[in-house]
């Protein structure tokens, strides 16, 4: 047995049974890193020793029955834009290179409050910007089903990771598609929750009124498990809502008969690859074998969407990124002659070329005189996108789309041409823009051997309705099975 | 063309900070003088991903600032971003209000020779106050201290309605005696609590146009203010006179040299880019939440000057002299309760410690003594035990050591001459060295008896029992 390729629930039985130990778990995993991570490289920081010396502990409690949680001891890796106190968090820039979180984020508490063990943190688009992972400062990681492709982005060191069972799951963050779009590439789980369901406090913000952490899994109940740690209201976070707990996994019932699901044509035009369309249109006959109604509809905002996405991220984040000026933490330049030179060589020589392009963006769009023009618009824009997802909702209970317009692609194809770069959120920006969730799973798999993304949207806070519509497809097709057997070319 | 032909306009931009336990957006002590970084968290630090939590009552302090100068409160807000560098702002924005400030349109009424004007107010705001650098303490460069970083502040911008300096002044005074008696800010004006940015323009009289502004940022003190607004009147009149254009700029006011300088930073016109804060929901008041408030709100100047005026008997001017501090009026309250007397309770506040505070340049709230010394030292005085005279220089000492006036009165020896004989002596000795005075006085001078009196104060350093003293002399005289 490689324990290795389990899911999260298939471990916990066999834990239970006291068929495997803590121990035995983790060492298969640090194994593993170090067998395929020179390949992948999706860790920034490998937490290996600290994992070990963690679940020999965890193990000796759980023995002693001080520990009884379900999740104790099972291994997680961490996007690296995710506060853990006394590690480095680096955000995969050199701004951060050696900046060691004083806190836990939220989530890393409820985290460790479950005893789980932290692997490592994974790579990234530098400060979460990017489709690729190739904005990372440190490394490319690369894509385990074909080293030569991009594992996708922003949370791409996480799909990977996952995908290369080096970790069992891991944490991702979204704020146009950065843990839908990765987990579409790398043939895993992602899930991109409620704006408001899961705390921001901790996350390294890139776009406040968009960005999300969410989990990214082997399969759909592994998500619905993850969900359940670490959603919640938190007094630290104001834009989490209060809401009654949920058991997600009680969700998942293998049926949808009757469901209601809008197909909108605007995501099937131009731009979307003719194998992935046929993809798509295949998974759409299972559902309605399933018993579910697929209707075609127009969600007419659509075109506008990534533009509007543009300017409210950029927007945020020129204003979310002035703390790094070099003053309390983070990358001071060496050479400066007064206050003004200390934040422009520290600026300038800290944060890469994605970065930059973005701040300047998102300063630009804010400035006096163009304001009106591009970010008040781009909010009216706003709204009107969240109005079209309304009208949807009263007639469908589920939106079905591909993750993204093609499959990964090669490694340095599209670093050097951001526009066809931000092309590849096409599908996956409108769901933050209007706040909803959402959910990549695996629908097949092209010519070329590479994974293909579906992604069901569902109304504010149904993330029961979506992980219900993935599960049920994913127990009909098991997809997941392709991936599982470890296709990792060596 | 005179001085005379002009007319000065001002408006005032109010920072008081508010008197919370904690910071706006955390839970740091917002506490002054602590040692440099203490009160901090990742919050007030700006960490990576740490995130604002609304404290509500500033909220509440800035509703009753509001309710307090007449605003309109909005029941929809939200906070803003006001985006720039500078190393005490850790965030490099500032989470302040921008177009849906919390109150608008207020107004107060200021009063001047008897008459009274009204002040109008444009809004008041909800903000952070940013950090603190302390320049060269420790050699070369600039140190960091972010223990004010995130206390509370409103921000109190009035409409251009002031003419004069002493506007200005009686303004600001009015702001902070309501501030402090509604309990939001402590308004100590040295601690930097309360500081207002001075807009100043001059114009023809009679003109319809505002003239062109010029701004002096942070001004922390009444003499400064008005020092800084004369100044610059004259200098932008001089300006105009001489056929020259005012600049719209921000000024820096010297104090030493008594002048405004050009901050000459004109290349970086500042662009705030605000835009509302994602991290902080909208801030939404209910009527009932609103009314409440100004149900539970304490008694302001104006209705406690009506009371002195009918409880206490005081005149109108002794009454509005106390009421505009709320801090001396406290004392006088305090104070009256201990000894009973208001009129002397009265006179001693409004005379000698408003003639010391004056002398000190210091606010009633640095007075160092409790209301009780003051009573007692009033007691004293009623009782015989000191002379009025005595009693001033009781205050003086109040003022340096203060401590029971009792002790003061033991510890130097000041206690009143009241015995028959010792009195005797003095008059005899008196009357021995001014025979003139005897015959002035026989002559019907009776400005010698005042004289002889004095004499006597003199010889007994002020401690002899003035009325003792008159009486004897007086029979003496009349032997």
């Amino acid at each position: 047995m490689d324990i290795t390729k389990l899911t999260v629930h298939e471990i916990q039985e066999k834990l239970k049974s006291k068929e495997l130990t803590i121990t035995q778990i983790t060492k298969a995993y640090v194994e593993n890193i170090e067998n395929k991570e020179k390949d992948v490289q999706a860790f920034i920081t490998p937490l290996k020793k600290e994992a070990l010396k963690q679940a020999e502990e965890i193990q000796k409690k759980v023995e002693k029955k001080e520990i009884t949680n379900s999740l104790a001891g099972i291994p997680i890796g961490i996007k690296d834009n995710i506060c853990t106190k006394g590690l480095k968090t680096t955000c995969a820039s050199k701004m951060l290179e050696n900046f060691v979180a004083p806190y836990d984020a939220t989530v890393m508490e409820k985290i460790n409050n479950e005893n789980m063990i932290n692997l490592g943190k994974l790579n990234m688009d530098e400060f979460a910007m990017g489709g690729s992972t190739e904005y990372s400062y440190f490394q490319k990681t690369r894509n385990p089903w074909d080293l030569n492709r991009v594992p996708g982005g922003s949370s791409g060191g996480s799909a990977a990771a996952v995908a290369a069972n080096m970790v069992p799951w891991a944490l991702g963050s979204d704020t146009g598609g950065s843990i839908r779009q990765p987990a579409s590439f790398c043939g895993v789980v992602g899930l991109k929750p409620t704006y408001g369901l899961v705390s921001r406090y901790g996350l390294v913000a890139f776009a406040s009124s968009l960005d999300q952490i969410g989990p990214i899994t082997k399969d759909v109940q592994d998500s619905a498990i993850l969900l359940n740690v670490i959603a919640g209201h938190d007094e630290k976070d104001t834009t989490s809502v209060k809401k009654e707990k949920i058991d997600y996994t009680k969700a998942l019932k293998n049926d949808v008969k009757g469901l209601k699901i809008g197909i909108p044509k605007e995501y099937f035009g131009e731009g979307i690859n003719a194998e992935v369309k046929q993809s798509l249109e295949e998974a759409i006959e299972t559902y309605k074998k399933l018993g579910a109604t697929v209707e075609e509809f127009s969600l007419n905002i659509a075109d506008y969407a990534l533009a509007t996405y543009y300017i409210i991220a950029c927007a945020e984040a020129s204003s979310n990124l002035g703390r790094f000026d070099g003053i309390r933490y983070g990358y001071r330049a060496e050479n400066y002659e007064n206050l003004k030179e200390l934040y422009r060589n520290s600026r300038s020589e800290g944060f890469g070329p994605e970065v930059k392009r973005r701040i300047i963006l998102g300063t630009y769009v804010l400035s006096s005189g163009y304001y009106d023009a591009y970010y008040k618009k781009a909010q009216q824009v706003r709204t009107l996108v969240k109005e079209e997802f309304d009208k949807a909702f009263e007639k469908y209970d589920v939106l079905l789309t591909p993750t993204a317009p093609t499959v990964a692609f090669e490694i340095g194809t599209r670093s050097n041409n951001p526009l066809e770069m931000y092309l590849a959120d096409i599908c996956t920006v409108s769901v933050n823009i209007a706040g909803l969730p959402a959910i990549s799973i695996p629908c097949g798999i092209d010519s070329q051997g590479m994974p293909i993304g579906m992604q069901l949207i569902g109304n504010k806070f149904q993330e029961e309705t979506i992980l219900n519509s993935a599960y049920t497809y994913e127990q009909n097709c098991r997809v997941r099975d392709v991936s599982k057997s470890d296709k990792m070319s060596h | 063309m005179l001085r005379e032909d002009y007319e000065v306009v001002i408006g005032l931009e109010v920072h008081a900070e508010l008197s919370t336990k904690t910071k706006i957006f955390c839970s740091c002590p917002t506490e002054f003088g602590a040692a440099p970084n203490t009160h901090t968290c990742p919050v007030c630090m700006a960490m990576p991903g740490a995130l604002p939590v609304l404290n509500e009552k500033v909220v509440e302090y800035a509703v009753k600032a509001g309710l307090a100068t007449n605003c309109s409160i909005t029941k929809e807000s939200k906070n803003d971003r006001k985006n720039y560098f500078y190393p005490d702002l850790p965030k490099s924005y500032q989470i302040s209000q921008f177009d849906k400030p919390l109150c608008t349109n207020g107004r107060v009424d200021i009063e001047e020779d008897g008459k009274t004007k009204t002040i109008g107010i444009t809004r008041i705001h909800i903000e952070e106050d940013a950090g603190k650098l302390n320049h060269n303490e420790f050699g070369s460069g600039s140190l960091v201290d972010l223990n004010r970083a995130g206390v509370p502040l409103i921000e109190i911008v009035s409409e251009p309605d002031m003419r004069s300096s002493k506007d200005a002044e009686n303004y600001l005074r009015k702001i902070k005696s309501i501030l402090e008696y509604i309990e939001v800010s402590d308004c100590k004006m040295q601690e930097g609590s309360l500081r207002a940015d001075v807009n100043v323009s001059v114009r023809k009289k009679g003109a319809k146009e505002f003239g062109t502004r010029t701004e002096m940022k942070n001004m922390n003190s009444f003499r400064s203010i008005v020092r800084a607004i004369d100044y610059e009147a004259e200098r932008q009149i001089e300006v105009i006179e001489n056929g020259g254009k005012i600049d719209q700029e921000t000024l820096r006011w010297d104090d030493v040299s008594g002048k405004t300088f050009s901050m000459r930073d004109k290349e970086d016109a500042q662009d705030y880019r605000y835009f509302p804060e994602p991290d902080l929901v909208a801030i939404r008041l209910s009527n009932e939440y609103i009314e409440n408030i100004r149900k539970n709100l304490p008694e302001l100047p104006e209705s406690r000057k009506k009371r002195y005026l009918e409880e206490y008997k005081l005149t109108e001017k002794e009454a509005k002299m106390l009421t505009a501090s709320k801090y001396m009026s406290n004392l006088f309250e305090e104070a009256l309760k201990i000894c009973g007397n208001a009129k002397a309770v009265s006179n001693w506040l409004l005379s000698d410690v408003s003639r010391i505070l004056n002398e000190k340049e210091i606010e009633p709230d640095q007075i160092p003594f409790t209301a009780e010394n003051l009573a007692k030292m009033i007691m004293l005085i009623e009782k015989g035990t000191i002379s009025s005279a005595i009693g001033k220089k009781v205050l003086e000492e109040l003022f340096e050591n203060p401590k029971d006036p009792e002790k003061i009165i033991e510890e130097k020896g000041w206690i009143q001459i009241s015995d028959e004989g010792a009195i005797k002596e003095v008059v005899m000795k008196i009357l021995e060295n001014n025979p003139q005075s005897i015959a002035d006085f026989k002559a019907g001078k009776d400005r010698a008896l005042g004289f002889l009196v004095g004499q006597a104060m003199k010889e007994t350093k002020g401690k002899a029992n003035p009325k003792m003293l008159n009486d004897m002399f007086l029979e003496e005289l009349n032997k």
